[in-house]
């Protein structure tokens, strides 16, 4: 008697081998969807009557309209780029102490841990509740959102720098120590000379990123262009707001090409 | 020939030319940054940033103790932005999978034509906030959830188009060919050649987004799209801060929760 071979190969399932939990997964995937569905309440009546609107947006961003709000639009805009400019830049600025503090490599394990706790805090703090924050905090205006934008930053620029130095060439690091170079002497020469033209994209993304957050933090009362674009939502003239989302976007696509081009020339 | 007299008594890495090009560069950030300082305070009310530390002790002092009798009335918002941010992935990958196969360079029909339309769609998308898109949805099809997983649907298709078209563009053209020469058509090649090597790929972005998604369906209700930010909005317009402490916690858990949830899957996967 020889074995019965399968004819036909099927590719064995990776992820879940075991059939049994596989099925029972699949089913509780299901479940979960149809729960789900059933929970969004649809007022049909009211979508359509919002269609009219969805029609007249759709118009007013083929159509924009820059010239009847404009001194709004640009108010909100030299805003928003000001925040975005000098948050950016403070925010750097104190990051890379954090982000040399939160690097293993270079520091004892107590400021490791603390530099790590404000990398974390930053982290998990959506911008918009830091806003609302400020904002009560400092009054409504572009200065809450600065803070909210530099905030944002020491939380990104930090880890992502703390991760670059941990990962560093060691054996520079080495040579430099074994000419007998003080702890500053060690960043200046061999660190410095390996995370600057990491840490100056890593700058230019933030900017573009915190360009894009400065549209948002505007509507919870933090100035910029969203303050702008909330009013004229609000006021349902949607030509005003198409206008201001063709502005971002072409913002967003400026800084995006721009900033690639001028990493390549640094590096 | 190579005299050594020649050569410069002090090395240094960069010319004179060069340094002073750096530090005039320098210079202009420094003036660009005071001009912007200039404008960005020149509405600021001073006497409110000074009082600042005062407010936060207020603020701090009223959001202690947190009211936690506050939080079974929070499961049902909180199973609301789970939806949100489940349902608007899945909708954001259906959309963002066509986009990314006309995106890439090796998928798309046509590079000069078709391309940069997705191109576009997918930069669009990443620059305007789930919360903006929220904001219109709401005044087009009324406040509520599904606003809501539109909103994050929308801004899902720049994040998930973009990485998934740079892992359709990094596929081994040896396998395509391979199937190629067996006499496949072009659906034929994307079912057999291309999808096998990226479906790995589009798990682990779904799953990313997902996890990003949580964190800003917690914040859509602020605009009347449903879930735990609609509590979020009436707790502190009515000042009730104890309430707002129960709140950041318990969007702070589900945040942490579906990071290691996500971090869990993707490690299975890739």
């Amino acid at each position: 008697m020889t074995a019965q071979y399968p004819t036909t190969w099927r590719r064995p399932h990776q992820i879940v081998p075991d059939r049994r939990l596989r099925i029972a997964l699949q089913i509780g995937v299901l479940v979960y969807l149809a729960l789900a569905f059933s929970t969004v309440e649809v007022n049909w009546q009211r979508v359509t009557e919002g269609m009219e609107r969805g029609q007249r947006f759709i118009m007013g961003f083929l159509q924009p309209d820059f010239t009847s709000r404009w001194r709004d639009i640009s108010q909100g805009l030299i805003e928003s780029l000001t925040m975005t400019l000098t948050s950016t830049v403070v925010g750097v600025l104190i990051s890379v102490p954090i982000g040399i503090g939160a690097a293993r490599n270079l520091v004892p394990r107590p400021v490791y841990l603390v530099c790590r706790a404000i990398v974390a805090v930053s982290r998990s703090l959506q911008e918009v509740i830091v806003a609302i924050f400020l904002v009560a905090m400092f009054g409504f205006g572009p200065f809450a959102g600065f803070l909210t934008l530099t905030f944002a930053t020491i939380g990104f620029i930090a880890k992502l720098l703390a991760d670059d130095i941990e990962e560093i060439d060691e054996t520079q690091a080495e040579a430099i120590r074994a000419t007998g170079a003080t702890w500053f002497q060690l960043l200046d020469y061999a660190i410095k000379p390996q995370i600057m033209p990491r840490l100056i994209g890593l700058s230019l993304y933030r900017l573009d990123i915190n360009f894009r957050e400065s549209a948002v933090i505007g509507i919870v009362g933090a100035g910029g262009i969203g303050a702008t674009l909330n009013t004229s939502i609000d006021r349902y003239e949607y030509d005003s707001a198409g206008a201001i989302l063709l502005i971002i976007i072409a913002i967003v696509m400026v800084a995006e090409y721009s900033s690639s081009y001028l990493r390549k020339f640094l590096q | 020939m190579s005299d050594i007299s020649m050569l410069p008594a002090d090395w240094s890495l960069r010319s004179r030319a060069k340094r002073i090009a750096i530090w005039m560069g320098w210079l202009a950030l420094v003036a660009l940054f005071v001009w912007c300082w200039q404008i960005m305070t020149e509405t600021t009310i001073w006497a409110f940033v000074w009082d600042a530390p005062r407010q936060a002790q207020d603020i701090g002092g009223r959001m202690l103790p947190p009211e936690w009798g506050y939080l079974p009335e929070l499961m049902q918002p909180l199973w609301d932005t789970l939806n949100i941010a489940t349902l608007g992935t899945i909708g954001g990958v259906i959309m963002a999978v066509p986009v990314a196969l006309l995106a890439a360079r090796n998928t798309t029909p046509s590079a000069t034509f078709l391309r940069p339309i997705a191109l576009f769609i997918i930069v669009a998308s990443r620059s305007i906030n789930s919360l903006i898109w929220a904001l219109l949805l709401v005044t087009i099809i009324g406040p509520g959830l599904l606003a809501g997983i539109i909103a994050i649907a929308l801004r899902s298709i720049g994040f998930i188009g973009k990485l998934f078209y740079e892992a359709i563009e990094e596929t081994d053209p040896k396998q395509i060919e391979a199937i190629l020469a067996t006499g496949a058509g072009p659906a034929q090649v994307l079912t057999y050649g291309v999808v096998p090597q990226v479906m790995p790929a589009l798990w682990g972005i779904s799953v990313f987004r997902w996890d990003i998604n949580i964190r800003e369906s917690a914040i859509l209700g602020l605009v009347g799209a449903g879930g735990i930010g609609l509590k979020l909005n009436a707790s502190m317009a009515t000042l009730a801060w104890d309430q707002v402490a129960v709140i950041l916690l318990l969007i702070l858990a589900t945040v942490v929760v579906s990071e290691w949830v996500s971090a869990v899957i993707r490690r299975t996967i890739i």
